[in-house]
């Protein structure tokens, strides 16, 4: 192509397509490159979305009709053993009122190709089916620009916005991150799973389109550092589970496999029974934080989103994150073409702006809670059965008096796990996310 | 009833190329150096099968996320995305 943009931008996701709305709202000439067949094919998530940073960039995204499964009333939080685990959760009808959107399910083939069309109806320019294998650069050693692996395939721009996601060959082979180590992602497989509408909102108790997330810790990862969730969609469900690729690797657990036996775990298995598996995926979670990011800007370039590194592990958030730096991105790329001047120091706006968001600060809370995780292996496997222990302990009614149980649960508990060694737990866990 | 993995990915389109996308630079070290061979236990499509002493690669269901890659302890993989288009599409994701 030998037609010349002010902007390219490698990955049509929420990052991606967040940025190219913002430019192309100001009338820039910007060029989005999506390696799959069309925006969404390659994309994954557990499925959940978030109203405000949806709206940061289309305040009219209901109108659009942006294609939203469900809306969500209530969230669970489960910590689970093999036979069985804690459950809460927090329902609230303001979630079905005044604040109805804050999340909602979206099957992401759906949702990124819909994202797109709304940049292309803005103005930018959405090229499918054409997979970035390289940046161009001057003898200064600036980007300026990308190339292809289409014939003729190279693309000149002013400025390169890099939201190509977690698993970034590009990212790697041009030195402006390192290549992951295995411990710095976790490997999740999904699945969808079909069933009808009224099963759906029979089974989690909703209606009218509103429906649940469900998020579960505990023994079904086998002792590996990992996260199950489970959501509803319109008609289907959204399964996935995921472990550290390192413990993974170590545990030499195949991920196919790890998933059905979750299927089979007693609280999930009459929640998806008669489901109908529609579709199976895999996809990374950028564990590393805050301290696995690379630099976010560059002469010539920015990066945003997961390529970023932007998740926040312990609240599950990485579209938010991605959408926001996007529109970050592009704020500052505006300002740059205004002074016509693309170098590093032009573009340092952007980490600026990160850093005065909820972003950077998200990103650097829970710093070392990926750590935590990857190191307390017991939150997997000890601390689940010995919860458990007491609390089968104190729901069996057998002529053993409170008392008598408490003390009994609490002799357990020290024996399985020395009280200097349970604080330190303790202490550790909330120091990583205070 | 558990699904096999052929199940699930008999579930997702697949436009296949003719070419690999995928490839053990050195078969030999993966049986001589290698004895975890994480590769056939980490990847979630099960590209990678041991079949009378090599690892055969099946990159036709690759899921493309890149967990081979890193994983290899002797980063024996050379990995590039499918050409723009192929691969898998997902209808939901």
């Amino acid at each position: 192509m030998k037609e010349a943009f002010d902007v390219v931008i490698v990955g049509a996701g929420p990052a991606g397509i967040s940025a190219a709305c913002v430019l192309a709202d100001a009338g820039i000439k910007t060029i989005v490159l999506e390696r799959g067949e069309y925006p969404g094919a390659k994309n994954v998530s557990g499925g959940v979305l978030y109203g405000y940073d949806l709206a940061q960039i289309l305040p009219n995204y209901l109108e659009l009709k942006c294609p939203i499964e469900r809306n969500i009333i209530e969230t669970r939080i489960w910590y689970l053993t093999k036979e069985g685990g804690y459950s809460i959760g927090y329902r609230d009808t303001i979630f079905n009122t005044d604040r109805k959107y804050n999340s909602f399910t979206v099957t992401r083939a759906k949702f990124d190709r819909w994202y797109a069309e709304q940049a292309q109806k803005k103005g930018a320019l959405i090229v499918s089916a054409t997979t970035v294998v390289g940046l161009l650069r001057n003898t200064k050693g600036q980007v300026t620009g990308v190339i292809t692996s289409r014939e003729d395939g190279e693309i000149k721009a002013k400025v390169t916005l890099m939201a190509d996601g977690i698993n970034s060959p590009l990212a790697t082979s041009t030195g402006f991150r390192a290549e992951s180590k295995p411990e710095e992602v976790a490997l999740a497989v999904k699945e969808i799973i079909e069933l009808p509408a009224d099963v759906v909102e029979q089974r989690f108790g909703v209606s009218n389109r509103n429906g649940i997330t469900t998020e579960i810790m505990g023994e079904v990862t086998e002792g590996m550092n990992g996260v199950a969730v489970l959501y509803t969609n319109y008609s289907s469900l959204s399964l996935s589970i995921g472990a550290n690729l390192a413990d993974l690797a170590a545990a030499k657990i195949k991920p196919y496999e790890l998933i059905e036996s979750f299927k089979q775990h007693p609280m999930i298995a009459p929640l998806i029974a008669d489901g109908k598996p529609k579709e199976y995926m895999a996809h990374w979670l950028a564990e590393g934080g805050y301290d696995a990011m690379p630099n976010l800007c560059g002469d010539g370039y920015l990066i945003a989103g997961d390529s970023a590194m932007m998740f926040n592990a312990l609240h599950r958030e990485g579209n938010n994150l991605a959408m926001a730096s996007g529109k970050m991105a592009a704020e500052t790329i505006i300002e740059a073409l205004k002074r016509d001047d693309y170098s590093r120091s032009s573009l340092a706006g952007y980490p600026k702006r990160l850093a005065a968001s909820f972003v950077i600060p998200d990103l650097k809370k829970y710093r070392q809670f990926g750590k935590f995780l990857h190191t307390r292996t017991e939150v997997f496997n000890h601390l689940p059965r010995l919860a458990a222990s007491a609390a089968r302990e104190m729901i069996t009614v057998n002529g053993i008096s409170k008392k008598q149980k408490q003390k009994l649960i609490l002799r357990e508990i020290l024996r399985q796990m020395p009280i200097f060694k349970l604080l330190r737990l303790l202490w550790q866990g909330w120091r990583s996310v205070k | 009833m558990s699904m096999t993995i052929e199940g699930k990915l008999f579930l997702d389109r697949f436009r296949v190329d003719e070419e690999s996308h995928l490839r053990i630079i050195d078969g030999e070290k993966c049986i001589r150096d290698c004895p975890q061979q994480p590769c056939l236990y980490l990847c979630p499509a099960n590209v990678y099968r041991l079949e009378q002493n090599r690892i055969c690669v099946s990159y036709e269901g690759c899921l493309e996320c890149g967990s081979c890659r890193i994983a290899c302890p002797h980063s024996n993989i050379e990995w590039r995305f499918p050409r723009g288009g192929y691969g898998v599409s997902y209808k939901f994701g």
